[in-house]
């Protein structure tokens, strides 16, 4: 995409192939292409484009994803810190949102 | 599984009566509904702009025709009805207190639970004949599939990222290219994204703490100064909107083209091109230890503003804006401080 590329070590992404039954989900709902099929399982082809929405994990009824999925948001994360919450977009508070 | 009872064997299959209630959603805007558009583009009253959930018609919609499942944020809304002129189809409204899709599903709002209450309140069962919802994929993060299947019955397949591939996607037989399921950052996406980055501008508490700088600014020595109020003043204002727009309109539109993966940098380096520009415009009326002041606090406004569009691209995964911010932060504090600093100091010189 444009060539758009962020912070590719630190992604939090875990995938369990032994868990993986082919069913296609994980790479019908991930909107950066990380997913590709292989070999009639999910194989990750592009782990750096992870942007830990977590939408794979969710949609993995076989538990074979995981990932510290969150609010990719700098004003979210500077709330968290501050509020010592979970970070959050505050969305329909009224507030600054992503 | 065609009601026999009315109309033809040929005709498509009439509207069951459950269906008779249901409020039909126009595929035209109105002036009003663009308008709205741009006020939710410029961040206006953005939290309060829904509509009443529940089901609606598209078209002339059947007992086989296609739902349709969205947000109740009213530009989601019109966004997916004025896409889809022809098509007919049912669409269903879930309540995310008027947040679009994306950002509920990231809070769990656009989720399982609300779905599932929804398509039963809708009575679905009655008015199709079919057990499939098309949700948009991007909606993904806050609903499992799986388990909606399981408490309701309906079959969710993700739908495309992007409203306007979905006509082409229902023809495919609800199949999706992989440009369908990837999300886009184009410079027209972003363009429009900048609004709400720029809001900052016309914020009270902005306006607030703009006009209690420029009064500040009077101050020269143990003395008070009108000429110093408008140059210094002014000076201090145009640095902070220089800065702005910057940080949260350039920085933006050049994003894939500029160096560097944090947001923060691509920010500083558009601030610094943008401060020294501004800093040698004011260098005569303003002086040589303030000019170097605003050059400073124009690269520390723009990083900061470019850090916060993390919250608005598709590429950002907390982590990685964690990662950022915590090497960003300290340096943006440090160059506010020296930058506060030498404007403090030139104006007791």
């Amino acid at each position: 995409m444009s060539g758009l590329r962020y912070y590719e070590d630190v992604v939090t992404l875990q995938f369990d192939a032994d868990k993986c039954t082919g069913c296609r989900r994980c790479v019908e709902v991930c909107p950066r292409g990380v997913f590709e099929m292989r070999d009639k399982r999910a194989f990750v082809a592009d782990r750096g484009a992870c942007m830990e929405c977590g939408a794979c994990e969710r949609n993995c009824a076989y538990g074979a994803l995981s990932v510290d999925a969150g609010v990719g948001c700098a004003a979210a994360i500077i709330r968290g810190w501050l509020t010592g919450t979970e970070p959050s977009c505050d969305c329909g508070g009224g507030s600054e949102c992503c | 599984m065609g009601d026999l009872t009315g109309g033809t064997l040929t005709a498509p299959s009439p509207v069951r009566p459950a269906a008779l209630d249901v409020p039909k959603a126009s595929s035209e805007l109105t002036l009003g509904d663009k308008l709205g558009a741009l006020r939710m583009r410029l961040n206006i009253g953005r939290y309060r702009y829904r509509v009443e959930p529940g089901l609606y018609r598209l078209g002339e919609p059947g007992p086989s025709s296609p739902v349709l499942v969205t947000c109740n944020y009213k530009l989601t809304f019109d966004v997916v009805r004025s896409a889809l002129p022809g098509l007919d189809a049912w669409l269903l409204v879930i309540d995310t207190k008027g947040i679009n899709v994306w950002c509920a599903a990231g809070k769990g709002t656009f989720g399982t639970k609300e779905l599932c209450e929804r398509v039963l309140k809708a009575n679905l069962y009655e008015v199709v004949d079919h057990t499939t919802l098309v949700l948009p994929q991007l909606g993904a993060p806050g609903v499992a599939a799986h388990e909606v299947q399981q408490f309701t019955g309906f079959r969710v397949v993700y739908g495309p990222v992007r409203i306007d591939d979905l006509p082409a996607f229902l023809d495919a037989g609800m199949k999706a290219t992989p440009e369908m399921r990837s999300a886009t950052f184009d410079l027209r996406e972003r363009f429009v994204l900048t609004g709400v980055e720029l809001s900052v501008a016309w914020q009270l508490k902005t306006l607030a703490i703009l006009v209690a700088v420029a009064l500040a600014s009077g101050v020269v020595g143990l003395s008070y100064s009108w000429h110093s109020l408008l140059v210094r003043g002014g000076a201090a204002v145009l640095t902070a909107l220089v800065g702005l727009l910057a940080g949260a309109f350039v920085t933006p539109l050049l994003l894939p083209w500029l160096p560097f993966r944090a947001f923060s940098a691509k920010g500083a380096l558009v601030g610094a091109v943008f401060g020294i520009g501004l800093s040698a415009l004011l260098f005569d009326s303003i002086g040589s230890l303030a000019a170097p002041a605003v050059a400073l606090a124009t690269v520390v406004f723009a990083s900061y503003a470019a850090m916060n569009f993390t919250g608005t691209s598709p590429i950002t995964s907390p982590s990685g804006v964690e990662h950022e911010m915590r090497r960003a932060i300290p340096w943006q504090i440090a160059g506010a401080v020296v930058s506060v600093g030498l404007w403090i100091v030139s104006a007791f010189i």
